[in-house]
């Protein structure tokens, strides 16, 4: 039996990518929200988490409503990159990221909380900026947590199915994830391929959480 | 040289009373000792300096630059006011080694310049051989000299210390003493030392500030201040003996005497300016100038009966503590078996009573 890799390498593409963007945004994001005081803190907090506990369908309409090709952004996105973004593998990566971004930012958030403050105190005292601080100082001390919420926001960006569904469609070889290649399997009694995507998808699951809880884990910092 | 004028003021909280700072901090180059109980405001003082608490008002000056000004809504970031901290746990920066901790605090300087000063600083504090090492490779000393080290290697303008000795056994202390010293005598800035530690006052202090509920109860020269505490309140603090609540019962300016009561003893008592008839005073008399001995027959003048409760060792003779939390230093020692004697008497010259 011939298998189809294509939703495989699909779906690792847009978990990388996604979790590459969580990681860049998403440390921002609880920086700002471990370390400065402003109106609406935890607002945003509970905005960046709302993806975690939202039925997908839900998130997905809202996408599809604010990224439509009809929408300011959607028109936005066309000028700029030539094409729409819904139903491409690229709106595939909007959904994944939506689904990392809280476990990165609550984790972050949290790290960075728990550092001893005397350690950026140190830094800012001896005469370097708020940037250098974060880059030498805060963010070594906080790596092992960060690097474990991004194993786990890699492996969740991996199996997401319904806001994927919903923004990038099912296209296959063009966004066809193996999340839904796996519902397309069951649903048109290919058991062959289905057995063989979720046992994969499994193990690389399970390798992520176990390298996640190693990194994590209470072992000495340095 | 610094001088610093902090408002701060901390409403109550369902977690704490409410508290004010009002302090004002005058130092030269040399040794400033801020002491004081826990929650008195002293490290609040030094992470206003810092900069790394902002007053609600009030005005910093270090060398005649302005750190903070309220009124004039001035505030120095802590990078730009060239503060060198030490902080309690240190603060080395675990991910890198000890040289690197050093060249952080000279980041952006042209690396020839970074590099001689980081070798002279290690030179300095005898850390050459050990610079390629991370912080969990250090000995607590080594630890100490490297946090040093680092606040004095970018030329700051001022040195502040939070309670350094706190935690360390009597060999650390000893150096750390020394490395303090030896920063006073070889860089010319002002040191601000936070501590609760009385001997560190004395051992260490050019200046001391004695520091109580938000605001500086007495400042001076330590033997001056241990010598003449200017309250009761700053006196309890110095831990000082022989604080004595007593009734003047009759003053006599002609010659120069004065009678005083203490719990029911009556005591001959030098002439208290500025006092009246039917004050209550407190006196204060240091160990040293007050006698004991067992008791043997009635109380004489200006002798208390007292109880014997401990016999302490001390470098410089003997220490007896009695009841009332009375103390004479008596540096001649005492006969082993009169240690076992329970029954004292303890004599106030009337020339060693101060008033406070």
């Amino acid at each position: 039996m011939a298998i189809d890799w294509f939703p495989l390498w699909l779906s690792l593409k847009v978990a990388a990518v996604s979790t590459a963007a969580a990681v860049v945004i998403g440390l921002w994001l609880a920086w700002l929200l471990a370390n400065r005081e402003f109106r609406g803190r935890e607002l945003l907090d509970a905005a960046v988490t709302l993806p975690l506990v939202l039925p997908p369908t839900v998130l997905g309409y809202y996408l599809l409503v604010l990224l439509g090709r009809a929408t300011p952004f959607g028109r936005v996105y066309e000028w700029l990159f030539g094409s729409p973004l819904v139903f491409t593998w690229q709106a595939a990566v909007v959904a994944a990221f939506l689904h990392a971004m809280p476990l990165l930012v609550k984790s972050a958030r949290a790290a960075f909380e728990s550092i001893d403050h005397s350690y950026e105190r140190a830094a800012r005292s001896l005469g370097a900026s708020e940037l250098l601080t974060f880059a030498r100082v805060t963010l070594p001390l906080a790596r092992r947590s960060i690097l474990a919420a991004a194993a786990l926001a890699f492996a969740r960006s991996l199996g997401d199915f319904g806001v994927t569904i919903m923004l990038a469609g099912n296209i296959p070889g063009r966004t066809q994830t193996v999340a839904v290649a796996i519902y397309d399997a069951v649903e048109s009694g290919n058991g062959a391929l289905a057995r063989t995507l979720v046992l994969i998808v499994s193990a690389v699951s399970l390798a992520v959480i176990w390298f996640a809880n190693r990194v994590g884990g209470r072992s000495r910092a340095f | 040289m610094l001088r610093a004028r902090l408002r701060k003021q901390f409403p109550a909280s369902p977690g704490s009373a409410a508290f004010s700072l009002e302090l004002d901090v005058d130092a030269q180059p040399g040794i400033t000792v801020l002491f004081g109980p826990s929650g008195a405001g002293k490290t609040l003082t030094l992470d206003s300096i810092a900069g790394f608490v902002q007053p609600d008002e009030g005005r910093i000056l270090l060398d005649d630059e302005i750190l903070f000004d309220g009124a004039a809504r001035v505030s120095l970031p802590p990078r730009k006011r060239h503060c060198g901290y030490v902080f309690q746990n240190y603060a080395l920066f675990p991910n890198m080694t000890l040289r690197q901790n050093l060249e952080f605090a000279l980041h952006g300087r042209p690396r020839l310049e970074r590099h001689r000063r980081v070798n002279q600083a290690l030179e300095r504090f005898h850390l050459e051989d050990m610079q390629g090492r991370r912080p969990h490779e250090l000995s607590g000393g080594q630890k100490q000299r490297c946090s040093v080290a680092r606040a004095l290697v970018g030329a700051p303008r001022i040195l502040l210390l939070d309670e350094p000795s706190r935690g360390l056994d009597a060999a650390l202390r000893a150096e750390l003493y020394g490395i303090i010293r030896q920063v006073r005598d070889e860089y010319r800035i002002p040191i601000l030392l936070v501590t609760h530690d009385l001997d560190e006052c004395i051992e260490l202090g050019d200046e001391i500030l004695v520091v109580r509920d938000g605001g500086v109860a007495q400042k001076g020269m330590p033997h001056d201040v241990f010598d003449r505490p200017a309250t009761i309140e700053v006196a309890q603090l110095l831990g000082l003996h022989n604080l004595l609540s007593v009734e003047i019962l009759a003053l006599d300016p002609g010659r120069k005497v004065s009678r005083l009561r203490y719990l029911e003893y009556e005591l001959a008592g030098p002439y208290f300016p500025g006092h009246l008839i039917g004050d209550r005073v407190w006196l204060c008399v240091r160990p040293r100038q007050m006698t004991a001995a067992p008791r043997a027959g009635r109380p004489t003048a200006n002798q208390i009966p007292v109880s014997l409760e401990r016999v302490v060792e001390r470098i410089h003779g003997l220490r007896l503590e009695f009841n009332g939390d009375l103390a004479v230093e008596d540096s001649n020692g005492v006969a082993e078996e009169a240690r076992r004697v329970k029954d004292w008497v303890v004599e106030i010259p009337p020339a060693a009573m101060r008033v406070l």
